[in-house]
């Protein structure tokens, strides 16, 4: 059969979203888990901070790992919201006629979908921010600095809206994917959809219990560290504390 | 024996006519006693001959077969012939679907898009004979194979999977559920000889499967129940597959 030119384009781009989306969402929720070992206690937070610079393979902690990963992340995240971008209303005219086919339809998944357009568009900005600090300030991580960045340095705000924003668009997201490629049809799809929803609405509802209670507990230890702000934690050894004892 | 009172509907309807220049679209009511076992046919039939009858609306099967009936019920898309009363509330909103040409009130034309879409994807058998032989056998073809070409062969072109999805309110030129759906239902045909690379060029691009925003509008309204999740979803690793090699 002769040879038929195909431009390949719309299916890369296709892919590369996919693909780019799948990344940050399990990421974000990998990321998740390693903030929230602040509420495990200092110590532990303290210990994964170390492990991610290097510390138990070097023996010295290199902070330049985390703006590597911080900077592969960012690249990632940009690549990702250029190619999604194209899904955007692409004008005001589009944007209502697509407002109220959703409002009239009122369909759970469409309107989920405009959500995590809204919500892709607020990460575009709260997203680079938060990306922007971590990649410039690698070794600002830890259980004081970070609860100071928290509450001294005014971050609480932005983070509560990052939260609800990558938490949103992240499950949705997910959940689109599962049924955007065919993943976990089973021999009922119907009832397959249902669960994948159900399950969507659990992660939703657990990253989001779990992100508010992190954020919890660094906004105390922040304002309970305010005056000393800056200062950075250190493990409480036995052999200091012995030392202090004698 | 007690006598139970029937339910009076209130069905307001879009009325408009695009070829009066002095009409705009408006809402307009009818209250009808509802009957036992009546459906949305039976009504629109019952406020034509007693209430106005210069009401436009579209029936043929009445069986839920012909696609004819389609209209956006409370906003849904779903077929009028097929809906009971009794599982609406009293106040029911009848609308023609959008993005068809609008013939009058809740009458549309989804001919003419069906047909350019059918055009458009070649939906006929590629066989590649250069002459057609009618006294050839045809090939014979596995009976799980047929029933699953059947299931897809359904589809009766109501265009209510149009109006449900989301991306071709937005990109007209988005071939919809319907479009793929077709596509599926060809490659699965032995009959038909097209190459994948041959069905990339039709449906691997934006206005195609790419297109698709796994929305699903179209799958929890198609008044047929196929299975346009699981078709869509098939032709994109397809699509994708057939990009790599
Ligand atoms: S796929 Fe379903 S909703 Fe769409 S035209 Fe066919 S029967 Fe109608
Ligand atoms: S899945 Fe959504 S975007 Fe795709 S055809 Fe169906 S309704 Fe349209
Ligand atoms: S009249 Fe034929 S489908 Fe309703």
């Amino acid at each position: 059969m002769k040879q038929i030119k195909i431009d390949k384009i719309p299916a890369r781009l296709d892919f590369i979203q996919s693909a780019s989306g799948l990344i940050l969402a399990l990421f974000m929720w990998a990321h998740m888990f390693f903030v929230s070992t602040i509420l495990l206690g200092k110590d532990v937070m303290y210990s994964v901070t170390k492990f991610f610079e290097g510390e138990y393979f070097f023996g010295e902690s290199y902070p330049i790992i985390v703006t590597i990963a911080a900077g592969a992340i960012f690249i990632i995240f940009i690549v990702h919201a250029l190619v999604a971008l194209r899904k955007f209303p692409s004008n005001y005219k589009k944007y209502a006629i697509m407002k109220n086919h959703i409002k009239s339809l009122n369909h759970t998944d469409t309107t989920l979908w405009f959500w995590q357009v809204f919500t892709g568009f607020a990460m575009f900005f709260l997203g680079s921010v938060h990306l922007y600090i971590i990649m410039t300030n690698p070794s600002e991580i830890g259980p004081y600095a970070s609860a100071d960045r928290v509450v001294t340095e005014w971050m609480w705000p932005l983070y509560i809206l990052l939260l609800l924003a990558v938490e949103i668009h992240g499950s949705v997201g997910i959940y689109r994917l599962a049924l955007k490629w065919g993943w976990f049809e089973g021999s009922d799809t119907k009832k397959s959809r249902n669960n994948l929803r159900k399950l969507k609405y659990a992660i939703t509802i657990f990253f989001l219990t779990l992100g508010f209670l992190t954020l919890a507990a660094y906004i105390k230890i922040g304002i309970e560290h305010k005056d000393k702000a800056g200062e950075r934690y250190h493990q409480v050894t036995k052999t200091v504390q012995q030392g202090a004892q004698q | 024996m007690s006598e139970e009172k029937n339910r009076i509907l209130k069905i307001s309807i879009l009325r408009f006519d695009p070829n009066d220049p002095e009409d705009f679209p408006h809402m307009q009511t009818f209250e009808i006693e509802e009957a036992h076992g009546m459906t949305l046919f039976i009504a629109l039939n019952e406020i034509r001959e007693h209430h106005d009858n210069s009401l436009k609306f579209d029936f043929v099967c009445r069986a839920g077969i012909c696609g004819s009936c389609s209209m956006l019920v409370n906003g849904t898309p779903t077929l009028a012939c097929k809906t009971l009363t009794s599982k609406l509330g009293v106040n029911i909103s009848l609308a023609p679907l959008p993005l068809f040409k609008l013939i009058g009130d809740l009458s549309v034309y989804t001919g003419q898009w069906m047909r350019y879409l059918n055009q458009h994807l070649e939906t006929w058998i590629h066989n590649r004979e250069k002459e057609l032989n009618v006294d050839k056998l045809e090939e014979r073809m596995e009976p799980e194979l047929a029933d699953e070409i059947y299931e897809l062969e359904r589809c009766i072109e109501c265009g209510c999977c149009v109006a449900g999805c989301g991306t071709i309110q937005m990109r007209q030129e988005f071939i919809g559920a319907v479009g793929l759906n077709k596509v599926a239902r060809y490659h699965l045909d032995p009959r038909d000889k097209r190459s994948d690379e041959e069905y990339y060029n039709l449906i691997g691009n934006e206005d195609g499967v790419f297109g698709c925003m796994s929305l699903l509008g179209c799958e929890d309204v198609c008044p047929k129940s196929l299975p346009l999740q699981v078709k869509i979803a098939y032709l994109r690793r397809m699509m994708i597959k057939t990009s790599m090699k």
